[in-house]
């Protein structure tokens, strides 16, 4: 036994031979002291959080590290990126594809991450388009997205794309009440003409995918934001809403008549009841519904024929107004589920609603009128109090989980603290300019991961070097942890920062994918291996099946090819190593490079209009010998009779020797 | 059944574990390769020793060094190489060993496990000579077309890249680490097994 022992110990000393992985991860332990070293992430250490920054008009999500402020990635979503060739290459054009035919750009605003029992859980991440009402779904595995849905019978996708306590619903809304069908009539007809959509998509907990469950359709007001309840008020909805003037013209002075506006709160389990039992009605439409798929590496497009529409007198006791000073903007619920909270814009006070006296209010029958047939509950009955003079402008207000509450001015241009039950100001602190919207990571959820804030500016003007006319817009992070909040950061961001929504870095890192298995690509034209790359002409068509590979591309002297062919590059990457995409461009192509991931095919099109020898090339500098990594195809003329030849080191693929 | 009896049989058994576990493993590591490259060798076959189609990624790199391929499943089907005689070899050996100990065993006579032991020696010894000329000839029979030709500054000659049988060496921009893995464990746990057979035997005949 004594023997057996002793060999144990040496095989445990030889094990430790072994290299382990260097790991250049420390812990700092608590950071004290000044600023710069509170954002200071050491080269090659890792920050905290992710933060997901909306791009406003650009139509993308940008992808931030916090505390340091650094950009990342930029995903495409609603806009073409020439970079990616997404939107460009065959595969992705499908995701733009909407009932108005293909649209290249979108506005995309208020990214929402996914929840299980009312904390984010890190598997999706859903943002809204404002221009033609859509809702996209972004994989956080591959940081890509992998769905968008067109949203029918709206205008100006606003008060969305929320999710509920479990990830059950997100939804949208209108902000431009519109005509209901569409129809031909005069504009100024608006007024209990014009209608609006809330509607609630279904999310399948398994694979995310969306569709409309019903839709229910609303006063023509124009519906700003929304946030879910959670905790007690789980079940049930809440939209701002300005614009109950329903005025069409000159709505910045037409629309800010009403001395309060109102908050809808939608009792939505209540209305899944009601549906489930044919309460509502099928509605003709039309509207695209787009996925994407990991395994054919190609999206495609739906037109989707009908919806449920549900009517506020279909679903009686499940639809209220909460009055509302004036015209609100943000709508915002505390993590307890308690505090329903206006951010009326115009005004000069912020006012706070209780769920538990909402509900009292309803079970009272508190109502003070109605608006086409929704009851409005009396503002005193539902009314927990009201925050008077805590600045110029509210838009917008996030939560801490010590019962703090974060709002934006934008007229005063500064956040303010104030405590919720106390309706007390605890710290106020500028920013730099005009604050909309801001994000405590998890501040959407019923635990907030309450370190910093990111305040999201809409102006920068002396902030930074000035680039011209037009110059950045940026978000400013603050320390939250103590009594007082601290300014640490400035940061630009691309576009517009409109919205953004954080977690820990710890939710998504370790699940990001790092390659597509080639095995796994189910892709109708990619090839596995050199040898089953070829060219096959289809009458003008020229399909050239190739694959790349560090430093190479398969084949890479292509000839036959005629003026007036549509060429189609339909291009694997072989690799599956980590971090080795290759790129793609053709001299006089009409569209954009692609950047094409380990293990992924895409295809491209061609038109050579000239007689010529045309190079093509990798983009991504992927190797040392990316340089070298290069092609050429001959075009002959039209009617010419040169056959389909095509070699790698002047043999065919898969032939040498 | 004498002790002795069943600790050479279970102690020859060990040794089927060789079809289960590696045998060796080379690590790489390098600036772009934070997360190391692993290539594992077991009697019958190469896999990846860290992380997925590491050796498949390791045969990439090789190339532009001009080293030849490694008889990896893809090159082997391409008929780019010939797979290692040794994968066929060694199992025979292993299970040779494994079906002589256990009828050592049950004959126990500690000759006989004397036998087997200087056997397992001389054929872990055989085992490595062979691993070594690989790595020389890996390290050596280079393509004269290699992309990267570099040569060593001191003697001028064509720089070679053989992989350390035990131990580190730097490789250009790799460091390599190459060490025993798992079934040379079980091996020594084999030798140790019947070495007590051996000295259990031994004493019981004295005790006599």
């Amino acid at each position: 036994m004594k023997s057996i022992f002793a060999f144990l110990t040496v095989a445990v000393f030889l094990v430790s031979c072994n290299p382990a992985p260097t790991s250049s991860k420390s812990s700092k332990g608590a950071l004290t002291g000044n600023a710069a070293e509170k954002v200071y992430v050491a080269p090659g250490e890792y920050d905290e959080y992710y933060a997901f920054i909306s791009g406003g008009f650009s139509g993308q999500l940008a992808v931030y590290g916090l505390p340091s402020g650094r950009l990342f990635r930029v995903i495409p979503v609603f806009s073409q990126d020439p970079e990616k060739g997404y939107g460009y290459n065959e595969e992705t054009k499908p995701m733009l594809n909407t009932s108005h035919g293909f649209v290249p750009w979108g506005d995309s605003h208020h990214p929402d991450i996914s929840q299980t029992n009312g904390e984010l859980d890190g598997r999706w991440i859903f943002i809204n388009e404002n221009n033609t009402p859509r809702i996209a779904r972004i994989s956080l595995e591959t940081f890509e997205t992998e769905e968008i849905i067109e949203i029918p019978n709206s205008a100006g996708n606003h008060s969305s794309s929320f999710v509920t306590e479990n990830s059950e619903y997100v939804v949208a809304g209108t902000r431009f009440g519109v005509p209901i069908p569409q129809r031909d009539m005069p504009i100024s007809d608006y007024k209990g003409n014009f209608k609006a959509s809330l509607s609630f998509l279904k999310i399948n907990p398994e694979s995310g995918n969306m569709n409309i469950a019903f839709q229910i359709r609303m006063p023509g007001f124009d519906y700003d934001l929304s946030h879910p309840g959670r905790g007690k008020s789980h079940g049930w909805f809440f939209f701002t809403t300005y614009n109950t003037e329903e005025a069409h013209s000159l709505l910045e002075v037409n629309a800010s008549q009403n001395d309060k506006d109102f908050i809808a709160a939608v009792n939505w389990k209540k209305i899944e009841e009601y549906v489930a039992a044919g309460k509502g009605h099928k509605e003709a439409s039309n509207y695209a519904h787009n996925t994407w798929d990991d395994d054919t590496h190609t999206a495609t497009s739906v037109m989707e024929k009908e919806v449920w529409v549900v009517n506020p007198e279909d679903v009686p006791g499940a639809i209220y107004f909460l009055p509302t000073p004036k015209s609100p903007h943000g709508c915002d619920v505390d993590p307890t589920g308690e505090y329903i909270i206006g951010n009326g814009k115009l005004a000069a006070a912020m006012t706070v609603h209780s769920f538990t006296k909402m509900q009292k209010a309803i079970e009272d029958k508190a109502f003070d009128g109605e608006a086409y047939g929704i009851p409005i509950l009396k503002f005193d009955a539902v009314n927990y109090g009201t925050l008077e003079q805590p600045g110029l402008g509210p838009l917008h207000t996030e939560f801490d989980t010590r019962g703090n509450a974060y709002t934006t001015f934008f007229i005063s241009s500064e956040v303010v603290k104030w405590n919720v039950k106390d309706l007390k100001v605890i710290d106020r602190h500028p920013v730099y300019y005009s604050v909309g919207h801001l994000m405590i990571p998890g501040g959407n959820s019923k635990k907030p991961f309450d370190k910093y804030l990111v305040a999201m500016n809409k102006i920068t003007k002396d902030r930074y070097l000035p680039t011209g006319p037009e110059v950045c817009q940026s978000a400013q992070l603050f320390d939250i942890s103590g009594d007082k909040m601290e300014l640490l950061l400035d940061f630009p961001t691309i576009g517009e920062p409109h919205y953004a929504a954080g977690c820990p870095a710890s939710l998504i890192m370790d699940n990001s994918k790092k390659i597509y298995k080639l095995e796994e690509n189910t892709h109708p034209d990619a090839v596995k291996s050199e040898a089953e790359t070829r060219v096959v002409r289809k009458g003008n068509e020229v399909h050239i099946y190739m694959s790349m590979i560090r430093s190479h591309f398969s084949p890479d002297n292509i000839e036959g090819v005629k003026v007036g062919d549509k060429v189609f590059f339909h291009i694997t990457n072989l690799e599956q190593d980590y971090d080795v995409p290759h790129g793609f461009a053709m001299i006089g192509a009409n569209t954009a490079e692609m950047l094409i991931m380990p293990g992924r095919t895409a295809t491209s099109i061609w038109e050579p209009k000239e007689v010529g020898v045309w190079p093509f090339y990798c983009t991504d500098f992927c190797s040392a010998l990316h340089q070298e990594m290069q092609g050429y195809i001959r075009v002959s003329a039209k009617g010419a009779s040169t056959p389909i030849k095509y070699t790698i080191d002047d043999d065919i693929p898969g032939m040498e020797e | 059944m004498r002790k002795d009896k069943i600790i050479m049989i279970v102690g020859s058994l060990i040794l089927l574990l060789l079809f289960v576990f590696p045998l060796w493993k080379i690590t790489l590591l390098a600036p772009q390769y934070p997360e190391p490259l692993g290539l594992n060798i077991h009697i019958t076959h190469l896999s990846d020793g860290n992380q997925f189609n590491d050796v498949n990624n390791i045969d990439l790199l090789n190339h532009y060094i001009g080293m030849a391929h490694l008889p990896t499943k893809i090159n082997v089907d391409k008929g780019e190489v010939e797979p290692f005689k040794e994968f066929v070899i060694i199992p025979i050996v292993v299970i040779a060993l494994t079906v002589l100990g256990v009828i050592f065993g049950f004959i126990g006579n500690r000759k006989l496990y004397a036998t087997w032991l200087v056997l397992l020696i001389i054929s872990g010894i055989i085992g490595l000579y062979d691993f070594y000329n690989w790595l020389y000839i890996y390290g050596h029979k280079l393509n004269p077309n290699a992309i990267l030709q570099i040569k060593d500054k001191v003697t001028g000659e064509m720089m070679a890249y053989q992989p350390p049988v035990f131990g580190f060496k730097q490789m250009l921009n790799f460091e390599v680490y190459s060490y025993p893995s798992t079934s040379v464990y079980f091996i020594a746990v084999s030798f140790m097994l019947v070495c007590l057979a051996f000295y259990m035997n031994l004493k019981m005949k004295t005790k006599k």
